[in-house]
């Protein structure tokens, strides 16, 4: 992975000094909560429901066992409220419903970062110190700036890979941090970047989307796409260069985002996205930043072309692990062999939680963080711990954070698997769900965000309970189930094959269920937002739903057909008898119950 | 208008360029014919700089980040040398990227420190990216790139 140099090392500390210096002023009254929210928000700390909420950035989703240890220690030192602030969650959140809310740790979000919850303003400073002396930040996690740039979480060992998109993400995360100009643009900006020919980046949904491709003269060049995203509007990106030589890519995007910051709206937040200027203007937007970009190059001499050498540098870190460069600080495990009896389990686990390698003897292992007990991408500090331990045991050190939130170990020995998979069951990462319907996406939702219209996690359990059979789960086969707390879509509600997105209305949490999503994969076909199936539904009838969803999708399936394609060639109709039938509260016109989460209106980050 | 006395930044190696003029009465509007104040929404290419000295380009508010574009724009594309004057909402923590966005001088909000507002140009000796001033990335300065 990347390795930091003194330069790197030495800007993360000035940043956290910078950010303890805005906190101090803050805290003496000498900045203000309004000149100081921005400028959290820039270094990844929110002020949630009941306590801040820090988004720690893992460029790309690759991070190191020293890394993850250091998050670990976050969660156990940190992630923890005062008693005060506690119980008055606790209490706040049990008229909801809510009984539990974890402390003590992260939660992997799908930008691939790191969230922690409960940890107090005033220690903030410290834990930004913390990180920086493991070469790690929150810088540009939030606010209306370029954000942490993502990507395929197979980045470097997928075997459909064209090029490693790992170093020229690092080039546009050096290039996008504290640039100055960008720093205040009209709405957040996230960019997404694969190398392969799958796309498991759902690059289509991003502000800007690059797919890394050689033309036919075997030159490295990026296909743009511009102006996709969720939210209120959710648009699929639009291409706007079909071949972009790499050399190329930041005086490129130095044009889109330069346009979309001077014409891009400010007068609407739900407009101001990227997406809305380019929908709006057509054509008109492309002219404007091929227009902008000629005089970059021929004007101002292209000033940030990547020169080879440059490329070199950044991607002499990204070297694969082979025997020789592992270190062997951590004592290799006594083999596992597999008895009889665990064979069904160990083989699902394979089928679902293993993927091949560009290397033949390696493979790329998924310890899933989707079980009963614990929120979707949720990982309590010993959990992070024992990942870092597994990192350095199988994995050459290091680990990656998938979109869908999980952890993911690229470079496991094919040898290892069988004692791999016993030291995954034995910490409780080995469920074999990887791609399966409790592989779910969901957002913290009305539990813990602010912008929360209603709760995510209480409908993650209750589809996570119901359907706990792996028989039942690979019957149902590939699906993908993601859940929003609000319409700012963090749940990906939009790109599911079923989609659900909590929303408020009577002062009461009610959940939309939308069908035939997609994020741009093979699975799921050309990206496109699903739709709504009906009336909004009650939390007691969400999960009816979905099994009513997944028993008409079996009775109508033709063999080998996933719920996906069933979706399509069915269409709505018979989904929406179906759903309907499981309502048993909203059936009756539904009970208004008095009581809501008063956020929907509220000021929030 | 008042200059700020706190101006000795010499030592720190990245040049402190931005002069801080605190708020007055006096600084809130140009009226001299060299002078022209240029709304967001204007493209700074499509107005004449014949005998403009000074550029006035307004923050509406602190998060509006339209005049850092038409910044760059005036001093990268446009050439302009004049005075590049940021107004409006200008508040401590937002100094440096003016600075580095072209501007040279700065009327700070009513109300705030001068002093505290020199340190925040402090922070940082270099950047990444290059910018309206130093227009060369740090990935092919001479030195400090990889060291």
């Amino acid at each position: 992975m990347y390795q930091y140099t003194d330069f790197d090392r030495h800007f993360v500390r000035q940043r956290a000094a910078q950010y303890r210096d805005q906190l101090e002023r803050n805290l003496r009254g000498e900045l203000s909560d309004d000149a100081f929210r921005p400028l959290r928000l820039q270094n990844g700390w929110y002020i949630q429901r009941y306590a801040p909420m820090l988004r720690v950035a893992v460029p790309y989703g690759e991070i190191s066992s020293r890394q993850m240890r250091a998050l670990a220690t976050i969660a156990r030192e940190y992630d923890q409220p005062s008693a005060h602030v506690f119980d008055d969650a606790l209490a706040k959140q049990a008229i909801l419903g809510t009984q539990h809310l974890p402390t003590g740790y992260g939660h992997f979000t799908t930008r691939q970062n790191v969230q922690f919850n409960w940890i107090p303003l005033d220690k903030s400073a410290d834990v930004m110190d913390l990180l920086a002396s493991v070469d790690m930040h929150g810088i540009q996690t939030s606010g209306n700036c370029i954000r942490n740039i993502t990507t395929d979480a197979l980045a470097g060992v997928a075997v459909d890979e064209i090029v490693d998109p790992r170093p020229y993400c690092e080039i546009l995360r050096q290039w996008s941090t504290l640039h100055p100009e960008f720093l205040h643009l009209p709405r957040k900006f996230k960019i997404a970047v694969s190398g392969t020919t799958e796309d498991r980046a759902a690059v289509s949904w991003h502000d800007v989307g690059l797919h890394l491709v050689k033309n036919d003269a075997g030159e490295v060049g990026f296909k743009v796409l511009v102006g996709g995203g969720m939210g209120r509007t959710p648009i699929p990106g639009t291409v706007i260069r079909e071949f972009l030589p790499w050399h190329q890519i930041l005086n490129f995007l130095e044009a889109v985002v330069r346009v979309y910051n001077r014409w891009g709206r400010r007068d609407n937040m739900y407009k101001a996205r990227i997406k809305i200027l380019v929908k709006a203007e057509g054509p008109r937007y492309t002219e404007e930043v091929e227009a902008e970009y000629q005089a970059i190059v021929t004007h101002d001499g292209a000033p940030h072309t990547v020169t080879q050498a440059e490329l070199d540098r950044v991607s002499a870190s990204f070297v694969p692990a082979t025997h020789a460069n592992i270190a062997s600080s951590a004592p290799e495990l006594a083999a596992y062999q597999v008895t009889e009896g665990e064979q069904p389990e160990y083989q699902r686990w394979l089928t679902r939680n293993v993927k091949p390698h560009k290397n033949p003897a390696r493979r790329a292992v998924t310890l899933s963080f989707k079980r009963l007990g614990d929120a979707p991408g949720d990982a309590s500090g010993h959990q992070l711990a024992t990942a870092a331990d597994l990192a350095d045991q199988f994995s050459a050190g290091e680990l990656r954070v998938t979109h869908e939130q999980n952890l993911v170990l690229p470079w496991v020995r094919a040898d290892q698997l069988p004692t791999l998979w016993n030291a995954t069951r034995q910490a409780g990462f080995a469920r074999a769900n990887i791609g399966l319907l409790t592989d779910m996406i969901a957002c913290p939702g009305g539990d813990f965000c602010a912008l929360a219209n209603a709760r995510s996690l209480p409908i993650a359990e209750s589809i996570t309970e119901r359907f706990q059979d792996m028989d039942e789960l690979f019957d149902i086969g590939e699906i993908d189930l993601h859940i929003s707390g609000c319409i700012n879509s963090c749940g990906h509600h939009h790109s599911g094959h079923i989609g659900i997105l909590g929303v408020d209305k009577d002062g009461r949490e009610w959940y939309q269920v939308s069908l035939g999503g997609s994020d741009g994969s093979t699975l799921s076909g050309a990206a496109t937002p699903g739709k709504v199936i009906g009336p909004s539904f009650a939390a007691s009838e969400v999960a009816e739903v979905i099994e009513a969803l997944l028993n008409t999708y079996r009775e109508h399936r033709q063999s080998g057909e996933t719920f996906i394609a069933a979706v399509r060639r069915l269409g709505l109709e018979p989904f929406k008898i179906a759903a309907n039938l499981a309502r048993q509260e909203t059936g009756d016109a539904g009970k208004v119950v008095n009581i809501h989460l008063n956020s929907a209106d509220a000021l929030v980050d | 208008m008042r200059w700020s006395t706190n101006l000795d930044c010499e030592t720190d190696i990245m040049q402190k360029t931005i002069q801080l003029i605190e708020a007055s009465d006096t600084s809130a509007s140009a009226t001299d014919p060299s002078t022209l104040a240029l709304a967001n929404d204007i493209d700074p290419r499509t107005v004449s700089l014949n005998g403009i000295t000074r550029i006035d380009l307004r923050f509406p508010k602190f998060t509006d980040g339209r005049a850092y574009s038409q910044a760059y724009l005036l001093r990268r594309r446009m050439g302009f040398t004049g005075e590049l004057r940021a107004t409006g909402d200008v508040l401590p923590d937002q100094l440096q990227l003016m600075q580095r966005s072209g501007f040279d001088t700065a009327v700070l909000c009513a109300g705030q420190d001068c002093a505290i507002a020199e340190r925040q140009l402090t922070h940082f000796e270099r950047f990444y990216q290059g910018d309206a001033v130093h227009t060369t990335p740090l990935f092919k300065a001479t030195t400090g790139a990889s060291a």
